[in-house]
């Protein structure tokens, strides 16, 4: 570990590092623009000189690695005069727009510029005008304000791995543009508005909403698929204005997909504000109490095995358990969370989980994919394979229709023929391998016998390599509380089958909204959920909650990950907190939850499943068996996910998400045009 | 020193395809390079492209080049916005870079960039209405010792030049001519006017 | 003066066969095989012991460099060759490749040998389409008689040379440019470390030599380090080619002694300065990005790269761009402002930035139409890039103005009076 002394503090650094990451250790700021530590270094910006003794120049700390015994001084006046000048040249050419600017307030440039530049201008001569450019529906794009540090095109290229974005032209003509002026072709292409130091990449959907200081900030996590991001909503008043990642190393480290950050214009969209009663036929708007009246009326002298309960993919664990328990007093054992059918049992916890987890993708160095497509599924868990695979020796190989990952995949087949064997030689020289099933492999009516078949494929000595990609956030809370069938149940199959044929009469939907409605037959329905979707379109009775935005919840991610999502603002008109609606709910039933508040839930909750307690963490799940025997069909994968923008109840609801699959259409149509 | 400057709108082809002789020398440049570094032959290929496409490189044929070279299209993009001698636009059939720089200029490079505008009726950057020239300004070419140099289509120079001798060799590439590349005045090379000073014990 | 035969480049201006015949009838390809077996460091030795000083302007000492790669290497080696000739008043290269190709493919040859490389691309400008026509041909050549490819001259070493064509930009004239360039991107040159001797080309070691400095090393071999060595002055040993253009009677490129009097030099060979001696304004004395030097430090100085240090110029290139009397000298410069501008990669900020404004002011400076405080301003900015940058452009766009301001300041003060007069008696 060499040492360096830096402003006279002498620290020691792991070999490899560099000048400006030691003097971050040291604790002295170093300012930068180009530089951002999960891109690779471009050592342009030139913000980041400092001097060296007995070097003959300043030294860009971004680039340098440190070496033993260097002195290094980043407030001398060498130093400091080769920082003003940059800061000068980099406004000479900067527009003088801050105050229509909607980096206004959180820009680098106009932090870094009041603290290192010179408190006036001396250029004399025009600015640079530079055309805007078309990134698509997201990302606003002002080019005068560009400082060309290039964190979005290395993005792009290097993390998003779509090769969409590059620096056009030379010298100061140069400019960031895609190829043919189409929009950027990556589910996490958002995330260059975040990198951007300056206001020349914006927020299109927020653009011109807000400045930063009239928000009010909560840390959160996302759950429009089951990685668990981590996030920002930022809110005012009652609305939420955006949503930005929160730093997670090893979730989402600092980056979300495009569909956590822009769904969120679909909050305010189709909102379930009020209780609603289907009378002659249509939905009319009604008060807590006649919902209430009208469900215990429609329940009374129902037998528990004519009632069942679906849990949807973005029901928090709360609102799941209360339900369950719920469920349980009135003598039903008809529950599940599996509304896609997935051949899961809550029997084994490693049976379900991504094992390795999302940070053990860096430690493997082989991975098969059976009927998933990660990148549709899960973005950012597809950014990590994809950082795996930049680092070298990592070989992905896929069961399923042929993928475009952003990285070399081997295809395997179509479909899971020969399943253990081509997996087992594509893994055989692997020291650390992985497995990734996805829901494409477990919907299927093989699906137990393929999980049966992948247990073992990716499993060595003190590595479990096995994994199960999830898409629902509430899928694996529910697995864990075994929010499925208890004895003699009914499964979701169980329950519609059991609709159409009039054996069950009473269903409570808890936002479940992916399941063949029309097989609902007869039966009563509950819906309690936050958007009018396919649910509440076909309930008798509508029951409205809240979106993850508007409450306190436990989600638990494919990880088997514990997180807090916590409420931004409140849910809107008369909609309440869903573990609260369903405590009103048993006490108007007669059959009171045996909790007042969320707390004194969550303490049942852990008391009856202790990995509830154990928050952001992943505890060891002991290996045992799963999957089902049987034989496999050899019919091809269909992957779950084919629009990436329309997942849900509440990204279905987004104009937002509706302008992405559009812009993409379109760039695909033209890519068919141009190639074919 | 104006650049690329836009005269009039073009249409981008639809498609491109190198031709089969083409293609096989853009094999042959491939295997200049290791294996698995094709994209270092993207120069080449480029080169290739404008000469079998008038002289300029459309958008369609750096898709085919990023094909040919696995890699994607907004890197050849890239490399052929960055490199003056690539056209990304029509150019006329006779592409005429004056060398303006100041040894050029030292030595009467207005003149023959005066020459030129008079004789073409165009300015800098622009192409003759019956496509037959472009004029373009160009830094230094690196024939400074006899300047003032102009470059033909990217290849042939014409050198130590003077108004009259730019107006001649105007005419005579109208004319389907090519003039003798090299010195207009007929001085061996890069030796002094009147013949070397050195090298002359040497046979 | 050079006798005659001292001059290593023997067809620099083509009256003879450049083809092989002619190249061996001119002592070309004699004995290389028994060189190449003296083995790698007697060549590294024999080099270091010549003196010879990189010829693309830094004058880093070549010997030295090529001892820099690995003793050993698992990753194969290279030579990269620039021939991306393209600094304003440079043009030596260009006879070397179209009149001695055959002296530049044996030097790649022995230079290889001497850093244990496989092969070597020569990077050659774009423009010099017709040169690597022949450059090209000579290689084939070369490959036909066995000269290189596998087992070179019979010597059982395998070494292959490549022409590689660049296509119109000077920074690729930068050594980590031209990697970057040869890699199939944009020149814009890397950051170092690492060098590229530990990772340069495809991420091998690697040594970028300009072309003389290759093309020499043959008869240096031939004849000795200690040969070479005896020429010139100390640390500034051997020949240069020099290129002498601008306002002297007759242009011409020569092959000289080094620290030859730069007023000899001129008058010499290149038919003096256009109206004498004394109708001598300034000279640019090693290519258009070493600062300029007045008549006065012009009678005197020595054409080398330590006496040139010495009146904070620089032999650079050893382009000599003489302007006599009648010449704007602010505008001969503020062109290479234009120059530097157009030319900047665009990388990296004070580079990009800095030299868009450099040429600004200077064009203002041409008519006058500025301010004193500006000229002060000008040369902030100039030390603003100077250092500042990944690569030496931003230097090499800072020093002409720098040159300029030293040594022609009254000159610029005067104009911005005249247009201050002028201006009054316009509005007047």
């Amino acid at each position: 570990m060499p040492k360096l002394t830096i402003n006279g503090i002498e620290v020691e650094v792991p070999a490899g590092a560099t000048v400006l990451q030691a003097c971050q250790q040291a604790g002295v700021e170093v300012p930068h623009f180009c530089y951002h530590e999960r891109l690779t270094i471009a050592g342009n910006c030139r913000m980041c000189l400092v001097e060296q003794e007995k070097a003959p120049k300043p030294i860009a700390a971004c680039a340098m690695p440190v070496a033993e015994n260097m002195v290094i001084h980043t407030d001398s006046e060498r130093a400091k005069k080769a920082r003003k000048g940059v800061m000068e040249f980099l406004l000479i050419n900067h527009p003088l727009d801050c105050p229509i600017c909607d980096q206004g307030g959180e820009c680098d440039l106009q932090d870094q510029a009041m603290a290192y530049g010179f408190d006036r201008g001396r250029y004399q001569e025009n600015k640079r005008a530079v055309k805007d450019k078309d990134f698509g529906p997201l990302v606003e794009t002002s080019m005068n304000r560009c400082i060309h540090c290039t964190r979005c095109v290395r993005f792009i290229g290097d993390v998003a791995g779509v090769a969409d974005l590059g620096g056009i032209g030379r010298g100061e003509n140069m400019e960031i543009d895609t190829f043919i002026g189409q929009a950027l072709g990556s589910e996490l292409s958002a995330n260059i508005i975040d990198l951007c130091p300056v206001g020349a990449l914006t927020s299109k959907p927020y653009a011109f909403t807000a400045r930063p200081w009239e928000l009010r900030k909560t840390e959160s996590i996302d759950v429009l698929d089951a990685v668990g991001s981590n996030i920002r909503i930022d809110s005012r008043g009652p609305a939420v204005l955006r949503i930005l990642p929160r730093l997670h190393e090893d979730v989402n480290e600092e980056w979300i997909s495009d569909k956590t950050r822009f769904a969120c214009d679909g909050l305010t969209k189709r909102r379930l504000d009020r209780p609603y009663l289907r009378r002659a036929g249509k939905l009319a708007e009604t008060t807590w109490q006649d919902a209430f009246a009208m469900i215990a009326t429609r329940l009374k002298g129902v037998a528990g095995d004519r009632m069942a309960a679906i849990a949807g993919d973005l029901a928090d664990a709360e609102a799941m358990f209360a339900l369950k328990e719920l469920m349980a007093s009135l003598g039903s054992a008809n529950i599940d969370c599996r509304q896609d059918g997935a051949a899961l049992d809550g029997s084994n916890r490693a049976g379900y989980l991504f094992n390795t987890t999302i940070a053990g993708i860096e430690k493997a160095d082989a991975v098969v994919l059976i009927g998933t497509n990660p990148r549709l599924e899960a973005a950012i868990i597809n950014a990590r394979l994809r950082k795996r695979y930049l680092q070298g020796g990592f070989r992905v190989g896929a069961f399923g229709p042929k993928l475009d990952l952003t990285f070399p995949v081997t295809s395997l087949g179509d479909g899971p023929q020969d399943l253990v064997a081509r997996a087992t030689e594509f893994l055989k020289d692997a020291k650390n391998p992985m497995v990734i099933v996805g829901q494409g492999a477990l919907r299927r009516k093989d699906g137990g016998a393929i999980l049966a078949a992948a247990r073992d494929l990716a499993v060595r000595d003190g590595w479990n390599g096995f994994n199960v990609l999830h898409l629902a956030a509430s899928r694996v809370a529910g697995l864990d509380m075994g929010f499925v069938p208890g004895a003699n149940g009914r499964d979701v199959e169980g329950i519609l089958a059991g609709c159409e044929k009039g054996e069950i009469d009473f269903v409570y939907l808890l936002g479940a909204d992916e399941i063949d409605t029309k097989r609902l037959g007869s039966a009563f329905v509950v819906y309690q959920g936050h958007h009018g979707d396919k649910g509440a379109a076909r309930a008798d009775v509508v029951l409205p909650g809240s979106a993850y935005t508007e409450k306190d919840a436990i989600y638990v991610n494919t990880e088997g990950r514990v997180q807090l999502a916590r409420r931004a603002t409140f849910p809107p008109g008369d909609a309440r907190e869903d573990w609260a609606i369903l405590r009103a709910l048993s006490g108007s039933l007669g059959k009171a939850l045996p909790y007042d508040t969320l707390a004194a839930l969550r303490t049942k909750l852990t008391q009856a499943y202790p990995t509830f307690g154990a928050i952001d963490q992943v505890p060891h799940a002991a290996w045992g068996s799963f999957g089902k025997a049987g034989t496999i069909d050899a019919a091809a994968f269909v992957y779950p996910v084919t629009d990436f923008y329309h997942t849900d109840s509440i990204s279905r609801a987004s104009p937002t998400m509706d302008a992405c699959l559009a812009a993409r259409m379109e760039t695909d149509a033209r890519k068919t045009g141009t190639h074919g | 020193m104006s650049g690329h400057v836009d005269t009039a709108p073009f249409e981008q082809p639809a498609s491109f395809a190198f031709t089969p002789e083409n293609l096989e020398k853009a094999k042959g440049y491939i295997a200049k390079y290791p294996p698995g570094r094709q994209a270092s032959a993207v120069l080449w290929l480029l080169y290739l492209a404008q000469d079998q496409h008038d002289g300029w490189v459309p958008r369609a044929a750096m898709d085919h080049i990023g094909g040919i070279l696995s890699m994607p299209p907004v890197r050849v993009y890239e490399v052929a916005s960055f490199y003056t001698m690539f056209n990304l636009k029509p150019v006329g059939r006779h592409y005429l870079q004056i060398c303006t720089t100041t040894p050029c200029w030292l030595r009467g490079s207005d003149q023959v960039v005066d020459a030129c505008k008079k004789k073409l009726g165009i300015g800098i950057g622009e192409t003759t209405p019956d496509k037959k020239f472009t004029l373009l300004e160009v830094e230094c070419l690196g024939a400074c010792v006899n300047a003032p140099v102009i470059q033909v289509n990217n290849k042939d120079f014409y050198e130590d030049l003077d108004a009259a001798s730019t107006e001649a060799l105007i005419d005579a590439l109208s004319r389907g001519e090519a003039p003798p590349k090299g010195s207009v005045t007929g001085r061996q090379t890069s030796a002094p006017v009147g013949g070397p000073t050195t090298l002359t014990e040497i046979k | 003066m050079l006798a005659d035969k001292d001059r290593i480049f023997t067809n620099l201006y083509g009256q003879h066969d450049w083809k092989l015949a002619g190249a061996r009838a001119r002592g070309d390809w004699d004995g290389t095989k028994e060189l190449i077996l003296k083995g790698r460091d007697w060549i590294v030795n024999e080099v270091k012991a010549s003196g010879l000083r990189g010829r693309g302007g830094a004058g880093f000492p070549t010997g030295l460099k090529w001892s820099f790669m690995p003793k050993t290497s698992e990753r194969p080696c290279y030579l990269v060759i620039n021939a991306d000739e393209s600094e304003p008043g440079t043009c030596k290269d260009r006879d070397i490749l179209r009149h001695d190709p055959h002296k530049l493919i044996e030097g790649a040859l022995l230079a290889g040998v001497g850093m244990n490389a496989c092969a070597a691309y020569i990077y050659v400008r774009g423009e010099f389409y017709n040169e690597g026509l022949h450059l090209q041909a000579a290689v084939d050549e070369a490959y036909a008689a066995g000269l290189i490819g596998k087992n070179a001259c019979g010597s059982g070493y395998d070494y292959d040379v490549f022409v590689h064509r660049g296509a119109g930009a000077y920074i690729c004239g930068e050594e980590m440019a031209l990697l970057e360039s040869l890699e199939g991107r944009k020149g814009q040159p890397r950051l170092k470390p690492p060098f590229p001797a530990g990772m340069g080309l495809y991420g091998c070691p690697t040594t970028v030599n300009n072309v003389e400095s290759i093309a020499v090393a043959p008869t240096i071999l031939r004849r000795g380090g200690a040969w070479f060595a005896g020429i010139g002055r100390p640390k500034n040993e051997g020949t240069k080619v020099f290129c002498i253009s601008g306002h002297v009677e007759k242009p011409c490129n020569v092959e000289e002694a080094m620290g030859i009097p730069l007023k000899e030099l001129i008058e010499k060979h290149a038919g003096g300065v256009r109206g004498g001696w004394d109708n001598l304004l300034a000279i640019i004395p090693g290519g258009a990005s070493v600062p300029l030097l007045p008549k006065e430090i012009c009678d005197t100085v020595l054409m080398d790269f330590d006496a040139l240090r010495e009146v904070k110029s620089g032999l650079g290139t050893a382009a000599v761009i003489v302007m006599d009397k009648s010449t704007d000298v602010v505008k001969a410069i503020a062109r290479l402002s234009y120059f530097y501008k157009h030319e900047s990669c665009g990388q990296c900020t004070p580079c990009r930035e800095g030299t868009g404004w450099l040429w600004r002011v200077m064009e203002r400076m041409v008519k006058g139409n500025a301010t004193v405080a500006e000229i002060d301003m000008l040369l902030e900015v100039t030390y603003e890039i100077e250092g500042h940058t990944i690569c030496a452009l931003g230097d090499a766009a800072a020093w002409p103005v720098q040159g300029l301001i030293r040594h022609f300041r009254p000159e610029m003060e005067r104009r911005i009076a005249e247009y201050r007069k002028d201006a009054a008696v316009r509005v007047a």
